[in-house]
């Protein structure tokens, strides 16, 4: 593509073919495959920049935009399976770097002092101030992820992704390993290739259960789904939950969630797919697939909101955008009362965070709702932060750049839906130390940005 | 155009018409003329895209499936099915026409009485060959879910419809009832893990009928069990049954799944007699052929007259056959760039790692767009009709009647 023609050799076949196929797969805009930047010049209208929104999955169901975390930033594009593991991201513009204050301008954004070492193509060693690893996914798009959330190496982590950026795992070639492929592993491989094979098999899993998701929630948006297409992609997800069972893959959910008893009642989303495209005399279920006692409407219609799946009213999207925004500050389950526990189960990540019934039965387990799938690893409830309730309150959100973000999407023409406004409001009031005034923020941005680049050595 | 697409193929008994559906509802069926060649004999609208007010869904006007009546008179039948719906179609020619009448005049008009003076006897002229698509029945209202088969019993006189979990039984005549024969929907649909893919009805036993599902079972009769050491998440889905053929002789059944093509004997239930390997090298594409949802398509397979060839297709527009005697098997390719008319096929080979000659072709290049997933054999000679997404393609074998399919020529339909 021309953004990349001029400084690199041209893309291997793989990547022609995939732009290609992405042309005819009818997403809006083919997307260079090596620097990821969008084509088009479509506005992300209704695009929450916080999260990542089923509107923006390409229909193909194949990509995803990448939030735009700020207005100086480009839109990136990544593959949907990148997209389940790091739900999160912070695409940094290069736009308004200046040069020389970098190091400054992170220290004082990451609460921590730099180190000087070189950083690697993927995780840096620069940490914000809860201990989240700062992680390069590609160019321009970085993401926090807690320590805690590294199964084996992580190097092995990023090697899961770019295996399947590279075309190792699926037939589209990756983007990402440029100049930085040859970047150093921060952790001997030596010592942890077995965590390595054994971790990249359960995200390869991992990788398998969030597509396998992701389409079931795209056939459930669809009229009339393929019944046999459902029925043997619900039978995937419910092979894929019931060998997590056994792997023990499931403790973390058990821990955080036993006791909240979550009803046995609840079903796969395939089979809610499937109910509810067929049954005529079903019982209206509401648009998300967890169960549907009472207290949980609320987060259905949150999770709607996060999902930005058309089918809630923005009346109730409005009410309840206050818990949305205090649950994502909140870390602590075992306080906190039961809805909002809830709520905020039902946007943990992956199907690693489901909630399992307390039966046995493996196939019962129900992976919740695309807010699960889309939610943030590094929200969990780890445990207590620093001693400041402030801290503890936000010890599991990285908030600094949401803050900068609702300033700066604040001065974004756009305006958003309703709930967002109001999470644009709640969040700021959260702030962190590292907060800074508006007109700070958007040279803060772009002076990460630069720094990031200059420590990368781009 | 999408409604272009063609989407089911079907040779009558004798071979002489060839009928295909396509995704707009319109049944296309080509005579053979004495030369060799297929053209046009008739065209119809089969269904109508329909609103079903109840659900608010759309019924798809696609054509899924079509079958020839054995012929009894002149005239032809075929069933065509959409989603929900199955018709029972005439076809009949009109060549001669009746002139002279006494009331009327040659434009149809009343004549005046006055005028008429003497009696005549209406002559038969011949005309121009009128070809008439009538729809004789209509069986509707008896699926909730997607008919994906029909077959016709050796009976003649009735017929089974498939859909995703039931098969009913009709009467050709009888468009008010049919009979549910076999329901796999569970009482509570949670449960549901399997579907029905296909179902056939056996060639010449009218008991018999063979029904092939997601799982990868082939019930009355087979299953065969998958090594559980090489399983994969995506076994099952590999294994599900796309295509159920019953041999022309009755002895064989034939299954497709999404890389193999089996051949099983209806006196041997634990296994299949033959295993032929359609495109193994997707083995470990298989992630993203699930991701691209490739894994879902349905291949359709034939057998030649004598069954002794099995024809399926692949992607990149590549068909494959295998010859049972001798255990050769060849690829071909159904395109516009490379088929000429009359110009012979050149087999093609598809290389997963380093290319061994030039014109093969490389596991990564294959445009997965691009698949033959509907084929169709001649029931006596070496001819076949290929649907590629909105192309026909008919091969056939000039060079020797019952020979070999190493060399077919090309004749390929204008394209819809």
């Amino acid at each position: 593509m021309a953004c990349c023609r001029s400084r690199r050799k041209r893309p291997p076949p793989s990547a022609l073919s995939l732009l290609q196929l992405a042309a005819s797969r009818c997403l809006p805009y083919a997307h260079c495959n090596l620097c990821w930047r969008g084509r088009r010049s479509c506005c992300f209208n209704d695009l929450d920049p916080r999260w990542l929104n089923a509107r923006s999955i390409s229909k193909s169901g194949m990509f995803a935009e990448v939030i735009v975390r700020s207005m100086f930033s480009r839109p990136c594009y990544l593959p949907l399976h990148v997209m389940c593991v790091f739900p999160k991201y912070i695409s940094l513009s290069r736009a308004f770097c200046r040069h020389g204050k970098r190091m400054e301008k992170l220290k004082m954004l990451f609460g921590l002092a730099v180190n000087e070492a070189k950083l690697t193509s993927q995780r840096t060693r620069l940490k914000n101030q809860n201990g989240f690893h700062l992680c390069r996914l590609s160019r321009e798009v970085y993401t926090f992820v807690s320590p805690s959330r590294m199964s084996g190496s992580l190097s092995a982590l990023f090697d899961h992704v770019s295996a399947v950026g590279e075309g190792k795992l699926n037939m589209f070639s990756k983007g990402t390993k440029r100049k930085f492929s040859d970047g150093d592993e921060e952790l001997s491989d030596e010592s942890l290739v077995g965590a390595r094979v054994a971790s990249s098999y359960s995200l390869q899993r991992q990788s398998l259960l969030d597509m396998s998701l992701i389409k079931l929630q795209l056939c459930h948006m669809l009229v009339e789904p393929n019944l046999c297409r459902s029925v043997l992609i619900a039978n995937t997800v419910r092979q894929i939950q019931e060998e997590m069972t056994h792997d023990g893959s499931w403790h973390m959910v058990t821990e955080a969630f036993c006791g909240t008893g979550q009803s046995p009642s609840e079903r796969l989303v395939a089979t809610e797919v499937l109910c509810r495209s067929r049954e005529q005399d079903a019982e209206p279920k509401l648009f998300s697939v967890i169960s549907y006692e009472g207290c949980r409407e609320e987060e259905v219609v949150a999770d709607e909101t996060l999902c930005s799946v058309s089918v809630s009213e923005t009346v109730s999207n409005v009410c309840l955008a206050g818990r949305i925004g205090q649950c994502w500050e909140k870390s602590e389950l075992s306080d906190v009362e039961r809805d909002e526990e809830a709520l905020e189960d039902s946007r943990l990540g992956s199907g690693e965070d489901e909630e399992i019934d307390t039966e046995d039965g493996a196939s019962t387990e129900g992976p919740k709702t695309i807010g699960q799938v889309f939610g943030t690893f590094e929200i969990k409830n780890g445990s207590p932060g620093p001693d400041s309730a402030l801290e503890e309150l936000f010890s599991d959100v990285d908030t600094s750049y949401y803050d900068l973000d609702t300033m700066l999407t604040g001065m974004q023409s756009a305006p958003k839906m309703g709930p967002y406004d109001l999470l644009d409001s709640l969040a700021p009031s959260h702030s962190s130390p590292s907060i800074v005034s508006p007109p700070n923020c958007r040279s803060d941005l772009n002076e990460l940005d630069h720094i990031m680049e200059i420590i990368v050595g781009s | 155009m999408d409604a272009d697409v063609i989407s089911t193929v079907e040779f009558n008994q004798t071979g002489e018409f060839l009928a295909t559906g396509d995704k707009g509802g319109r049944v296309v069926i080509f005579q053979r003329e004495p030369q060799g060649e297929y053209n046009v004999y008739s065209t119809f609208q089969s269904h109508e895209p329909e609103f079903d007010y109840l659900k608010s869904l759309e019924i798809e006007e696609k054509i899924n499936k079509i079958r020839w009546l054995p012929p009894h008179n002149p005239a032809h039948f075929l069933l065509t099915t959409n989603d929900k719906t199955i018709k029972l179609w005439k076809v009949s020619e009109r060549d001669k026409r009746a002139e002279g009448y006494n009331l009327r005049d040659e434009e149809g008009r009343l004549k005046d009485l006055s005028t008429i003076t003497t009696l005549q006897v209406p002559v038969l002229r011949p005309m121009d060959l009128l070809v008439e698509a009538s729809p004789r029945r209509v069986f509707a209202n008896a699926h909730a879910y997607h008919i994906n088969s029909i077959s016709v019993n050796s009976d003649c006189e009735t017929y089974l419809s498939a859909d995703d979990l039931r098969i009913n039984l009709w009467h050709l005549n009888i468009t008010d009832r049919s009979f549910n024969i076999v329901d796999l929907k569970p009482e509570n649909m949670e449960d549901l893990s399997e579907v029905i893919t296909v179902a056939e009805f056996h060639p010449h036993h009218c008991h018999l009928l063979a029904f092939s599902s997601s799982t990868g079972t082939t019930r009355l009769l087979f299953e065969e069990a998958v090594d559980p050491s090489r399983r994969s998440f995506f076994s099952e889905i590999v294994s599900s049954v796309s295509d159920v053929k019953f041999s022309h002789s009755g002895r064989y059944l034939l299954t497709r799944d999404y890389l193999t093509v089996k051949v099983w004997d209806l006196n041997m239930e634990n296994k299949p007699v033959e295993t032929y390997q359609v495109h193994d090298y997707l083995r470990t594409k298989l992630c993203s052929l699930y991701e691209s949802d490739c894994i879902f398509d349905k291949f359709e397979c034939a057998w030649n007259g004598t069954d002794s060839v099995i024809m399926t297709g692949a992607y990149n527009n590549y068909f494959r056959m295998f010859d049972r005697a001798s255990r050769r098997d060849v690829t071909l390719e159904a395109s516009r760039e490379m088929c000429k008319r009359r110009a012979v096929l050149q087999p093609r080979r598809v290389c997963v790692g380093k290319k061994r000659k030039e014109t093969d072709v490389s596991v990564d290049s294959l445009d997965f767009r691009k698949k033959i997933l509907h084929t169709a054999w001649h029931p006596k000679e070496n001819i076949i009709a290929i649907a590629a997404s909105n192309n026909l393609y008919i091969f056939q074998d000039r060079l020797t009647p019952s020979g070999h399919h190493n060399t077919p020529e090309i004749q390929s339909a204008p394209p819809k």
